[in-house]
């Protein structure tokens, strides 16, 4: 690890000025350490957040739920209020990490967790991301974990949060504070970006910027479900996974709130898919229709081709169980 | 960096280089050696402690971070004299094989039945609202971050589900 200075941050307007000189942010650390042992990252400042008063889980007064950035991911997914009107985060949560590392792992961290994958993490290679302008050596290597839409011919990283697919299904809201002090509130689905020409930038948040939390609207009607398929049954990241709410009423669907993990460069959501589903009877052919909708534009990479029937076969399968 | 530790009761006052890992500090400035440095990246799960009554990885933690905190390793649980239950379990049912994983395994299982006991799901819990009775499913699950390369899990579960049930089966 190289060396760097540490600070402990007391106060926001600590991190304000730490970030002035450039430092980085470090919370629960799980991944930003990982990352700085292998030297893809090599932050010269560190500014530790830990110590802010940012770990309050609070219910808004429309009935949503205000979830403080430093919130563990272990507290959040133990809260009663989360288990029993957001289940679909709670069991998202649950399928993320370790329990060591889910007590470690903090809110606004899992938002900006980098993507896992082998050539970002691997300094010998190329990458845009890394180090843009460099190539991309996933692209025609070895990318069974990549993604197959909105890729660019820059970068086809996935993002590896489950938390994060299950807040974009639900609508949250991502609330920052800048280093002048102000405040701004982004929607989650318009936080991350797309790779393009700049897969090095990876969310609208500029240096100097703070997540201080989460923001879920109250829970709507319908049935909350989270799969997530892997190549092990536990501690492992998505190859795909689902996060739903889905209401019939009168054998129809009325409202299917869908966001994918494993496919993109961030948590994806179509809205044409969803479109499509809202008014139709519960039937296979529309949830045929959907995954026709969803996958359109896939482009498989070689290793991850079985992504294309892979997602197809768990939507269908969500669908079905969410409409039963 | 001067950092003030408390490690199974004793405090410590350590002047570190920022980059020390809370794992480092444990084995070569306090030489508590019984926490182990597996895969040092937080996969493998052999650097588990409990920190403020939280199992974590020690090698994914800088030691600078948790200045007045209180840590408990695999020493502060029992000694080869006077095991405690769980370590007792894990030698009566043959918990281990080479032995290099146990102690972050007995340590992140002391905290697990903790959590269990404070009524968190799992991912194999069916009801996120329930609070589940602790099957094998539910300990597989809630140990999936500690490996264990000769494989002794079945036994791993027995000496678990011996200690969460208050006794010998």
């Amino acid at each position: 690890m190289r060396p760097f200075d540490y600070q402990r941050a007391r106060t926001l307007s600590d991190v304000a000025s730490a970030a002035q000189q450039g430092a980085a942010i470090i919370a629960g650390g799980t991944n930003l350490l990982d990352l700085m042992k292998l030297e893809v990252m090599t932050p010269e400042r560190l500014v530790d957040i830990t110590r802010l008063d940012l770990k309050a889980i609070e219910e808004t007064d429309d009935g949503g739920l205000r979830v403080g950035a430093l919130v563990t991911n272990s507290d959040l997914a133990a809260d009663m209020r989360v288990r029993t009107r957001w289940p679909v985060l709670a069991k998202a949560l649950l399928s993320g990490a370790s329990g060591q590392l889910r007590n470690k792992a903090t809110t606004g961290g899992n938002l900006l967790q980098r993507t896992r994958c082998y050539y970002f993490y691997d300094t010998a290679m190329p990458c845009n991301k890394r180090e843009p302008g460099s190539g991309c050596a996933a692209i025609g290597g070895f990318n069974r974990i990549h993604a197959i839409l909105g890729a660019s011919e820059k970068c086809i990283a996935t993002h590896p949060s489950d938390m994060a697919v299950a807040m974009l299904a639900l609508g949250a809201k991502v609330e920052i504070t800048d280093r002048a002090g102000n405040d701004r509130t982004v929607s989650l689905d318009k936080f991350h970006l797309l790779p393009g020409d700049t897969p090095e930038k990876e969310t609208v948040l500029e240096p100097g910027d703070l997540i201080t939390g989460v923001v879920l609207p109250a829970p709507v009607q319908g049935r909350q479900i989270y799969r997530k398929v892997r190549d092990r049954a536990s501690y492992a990241f998505a190859l795909v996974s689902i996060a739903a709410v889905v209401d019939v009423k009168d054998e129809k669907i009325a409202r299917a709130d869908l966001a994918f993990g494993g496919l993109a460069h961030k948590p994806w959501r179509d809205a044409a898919l969803e479109t499509a589903l809202v008014g139709k009877p519960v039937s296979e052919a529309a949830f045929d229709a959907a995954a026709d909708i969803l996958l359109k534009d896939a482009k498989p990479q070689g290793s991850n081709d079985f992504k294309i029937p892979l997602a197809r076969r768990v939507l269908i399968s969500v669908l079905k169980e969410a409409t039963r | 960096m001067q950092t003030e530790l408390k490690i199974n009761g004793d405090k410590h006052v350590l002047d570190l280089d920022s980059r020390t890992t809370l794992l480092d500090v444990l084995r070569h400035h306090i030489g508590l050696t019984g926490t182990k440095k597996g895969c040092d990246h937080g996969q493998c799960g052999a650097c588990t402690v409990i920190v403020n009554g939280r199992r974590i990885n020690s090698c994914l933690t800088l030691a600078c971070m948790h200045d007045g905190d209180e840590i408990t390793t695999i020493e502060g649980l029992g000694t080869p004299d006077d095991l405690n239950p769980l370590q007792a379990a894990f030698v009566a049912h043959d918990g281990f094989q080479c032995g290099y994983c146990t102690p972050g395994q007995i340590c992140s299982a002391t905290a697990m039945l903790k959590e269990a006991k404070a009524g968190w799901p799992s991912h194999v819990t069916e009801d996120m609202a329930s609070t589940p009775d602790l099957t094998d499913a539910e300990i597989s699950e809630r140990m999936s971050g500690n490996l264990c390369r000769c494989s002794a899990y079945p036994n791993i579960v027995d000496a678990i589900r011996e200690v969460a049930r208050g006794g010998k089966e």
